[in-house]
């Protein structure tokens, strides 16, 4: 009789929390979700650190000429392996503002690893009017950003296919088979041999696609590997607990009729 | 002397401080030999677990509202800072967003213990009434707090939902402005959601305190329903259902944890991780899950004020529901038809979860339909005449009773064989 209720009551928190899962992706999506392979899924996954700075690399040398990171600073990169002579360097190549002269002028110098990652326009309407009216979103946070997450943002860099025919594009429009309604205002950013990795890696579309995106998922969740790791002591911790609180009921209730 | 306690507290600093204020008497009394009918089974965890929860809110709150800035044009960033830069933010803003689910699965069964086992039955029907002022009060608090972090859902959720007062005939869009402090939703309307989401919890401790204190009055209800009869009929709270709730907290910690920890936003909205635009609407507009049902009955009806008012009503009817229900017998274990209509009736409002979280169009606009028309009915006809008509099962004796009986081995008294009622 118990067990009943409590059957009950599981099933009625289960389809509570099924039921977000259920809402549909926004706008018609024709063509199927990739399902890539990531180093951060699963409970125990990390991020894969040399694919994470080849896609900062990608980021750096491509997207930074149009998406702005605005969450990340420079000194943020040391969650991808780089130590601090590295980072020094990244931040001294940059320059930004910094603050105003004696005579009351701005100023600009070089980053320090303090510095916000540098945005590639004054203000938004700065980057339309640049984009031909097409705001470049903010990547700080773009995998968590968008249904299906890394595999989404991974299919739109593979997904710049010629249209089909008959197939009705705006001017300045590009085809994308990921994109909702298909036609997205970025050209195609990555294609073979866009960038020449220092470390060998071949360098074909899908393998720059999934290196810029592993670097955009640690972009968006840098506490993934602390959380996961945390995350296992804390559940051991509590199951010990609740096996130990378990026993000391059943000692306490032993002299019980019930 | 005259209006002195004389304590019993051997330890001379607590008789010295209970002497003159007995609160050591008082939580001796209340906690410590606490007469408790001894057959609680697990679903009597929940009370203690809410109160676990409003605890972890407001400690990961005060935190939060350290370093979160209630500003429009601040707000949504300094959530990221808090993210990326605070010591462990991360961990206090995931506990804190996920509690809030922990939160309502915890009150949604705590509430679900009450209407199985007849908890709002007299004499209990005041506590009853302040358990629903209690789930109004956590309904708003959390659907302020949803608006602070300041994301594309912050945002449009908060303009849909206040601009279901503006329904309402002549004051309707006077209570709109109020609520916005302005012409949309907009910095007055976080700056004031922000102060109104650090104070309702406060209020929501002040009500529990009076929802305890009346529990305290008529002692809890139990499974079988019937009142103590006797000293053999309960057991000190402490320390059998003090540890029983240890118990108990430990398993919802692991559920909790393993959301915090390995899927901290699987119960979130994408689009909350985009700032708050005010010129573009998101193609889905949805709440939090905890609010779908409610979403889904207001959509169900094609006239605005109607769905606005079946809404509301949806929660207002909990008030009367111990005049609505009849019956005199008050655990579902000894009503075989409301034992089994109470769950059409859980099913209806999952179903309506499911609807809220769908376009309202095609089937799911008859869906939610039929199932608004059962959540009402179930109230407002089944459960007034079901009291007269249905045949209670005989009644045991004591609480005592069915558990000696069963010890004895022989059959259960009072007719409850442990018929599985779920697998046909």
């Amino acid at each position: 009789m118990r067990s009943r209720g409590a059957l009950a009551a599981c099933a009625f928190a289960a389809g509570l929390l099924a039921a977000p899962m259920m809402v549909s992706p926004a706008g018609a999506q024709e063509s199927p979700m990739p399902r890539e392979k990531w180093s951060f899924e699963n409970l125990f996954g990390s991020f894969d650190l040399a694919a994470a700075q080849r896609g900062f690399q990608i980021y750096s040398n491509v997207c930074s000429n149009c998406h702005s990171m605005e969450y990340l600073h420079y000194r943020d990169l040391s969650g991808i392996g780089l130590n601090a002579e590295q980072i020094k360097a990244v931040a001294a190549a940059v320059t930004v503002p910094s603050g105003v002269d004696d005579q009351g002028n701005p100023k600009e110098g070089p980053a320090t690893p303090a510095s916000q990652f540098k945005s590639p326009f004054a203000n938004p309407q700065a980057a339309r009017a640049a984009n031909n009216g097409a705001l470049p979103p903010d990547l700080s946070l773009i995998v968590n950003a968008r249904e299906g997450g890394p595999n989404y943002v991974y299919g739109i860099l593979t997904g710049f296919v010629p249209a089909p025919a008959g197939f009705k594009m705006q001017s300045g429009m590009y085809y994308n088979k990921m994109f909702p309604g298909h036609q997205i205002g970025m050209p195609q950013p990555l294609q073979d041999g866009t960038v020449e990795y220092v470390d060998g890696t071949p360098n074909t579309l899908p393998q720059e696609a999934h290196d810029v995106v592993t670097f955009l998922s640690w972009a968006a969740n840098p506490d993934l590997v602390e959380r996961k790791q945390i995350g296992v002591r804390v559940i051991l911790f509590l199951v010990f607990m609740t096996g130990l609180t378990y026993a000391v009921k059943r000692k306490v209730w032993s002299d019980v009729d019930h | 002397m005259a209006g002195m306690t004389k304590s019993e507290f051997a330890n001379p600093v607590i008789n010295w401080i209970d002497t003159r204020l007995p609160i050591f008497t008082m939580m001796q009394k209340e906690y410590g030999v606490f007469p408790t009918p001894k057959n609680f089974n697990y679903f009597w965890n929940f009370g203690a677990l809410a109160v676990v929860c409003l605890a972890i809110m407001i400690v990961t709150g005060i935190f939060l509202a350290m370093d979160y800035q209630p500003n429009s044009e601040l707000a949504f960033g300094s959530i990221q800072h808090i993210m990326r830069d605070v010591n462990y933010g991360w961990l206090i803003r995931y506990a804190h967003q996920t509690g809030a689910s922990m939160f309502f699965i915890v009150t949604y069964v705590h509430i679900f213990r009450g209407m199985y086992y007849g908890s709002y039955k007299n004499p209990r029907e005041l506590l009853w009434m302040l358990g629903v002022v209690l789930l109004l009060l956590m309904m708003a608090t959390a659907f302020m707090g949803y608006v602070l972090p300041w994301g594309q859902m912050s945002y449009w959720g908060a303009t849909v939902i206040t601009n279901l007062f503006s329904a309402f005939p002549v004051v309707g869009p006077k209570i709109v402005t109020l609520l916005w402090g302005g012409f949309s939703v907009d910095n007055p309307t976080l700056n004031r959601f922000f102060a109104l989401h650090y104070l309702l919890p406060f209020v929501l401790v002040g009500v529990i305190f009076l929802h305890v204190a009346a529990l305290h009055v008529t002692g809890s209800n139990n499974p079988l329903g019937i009142e103590v009869k006797s000293p053999q009929d309960t057991l000190p709270f402490h320390p059998y259902y003090t540890i029983k709730d240890s118990v108990g907290v430990c398993v919802f910690l692991i559920v909790y944890a393993a959301l915090v920890f390995f899927a901290p936003n699987y119960l979130g909205d994408v689009n909350n991780f985009i700032p708050a635009n005010p010129l573009q609407t998101p193609a889905d507009i949805v709440p939090e899950w905890y609010f779908l049902p409610y979403y889904a009955i207001l959509r169900s009806v094609p006239d605005k004020l109607l769905g606005v008012c079946m809404m509301f009503g949806s929660l207002l009817v909990l008030f009367v529901l111990p005049w609505l229900d009849t019956s005199r017998v008050r655990s579902a274990k000894f009503r075989p038809i409301y034992r089994q209509l109470i769950f059409v009736w859980v099913a209806a409002v999952v179903i309506l979860g499911v609807c809220g979280a769908h376009k309202p169009e095609g089937i799911w606009v008859v869906l939610s339909r039929i199932c608004t028309i059962y959540y009402y009915l179930h109230f407002l006809v089944i459960l007034p005449i079901l009291g007269k008509l249905e045949r209670p099962l005989p009644l045991p004796e004591s609480i005592s009773q069915p558990v000696l009986g069963r010890r004895g081995g022989g059959p259960l008294p009072g007719g409850a064989p442990a018929k599985p009622m779920g697998t046909a």
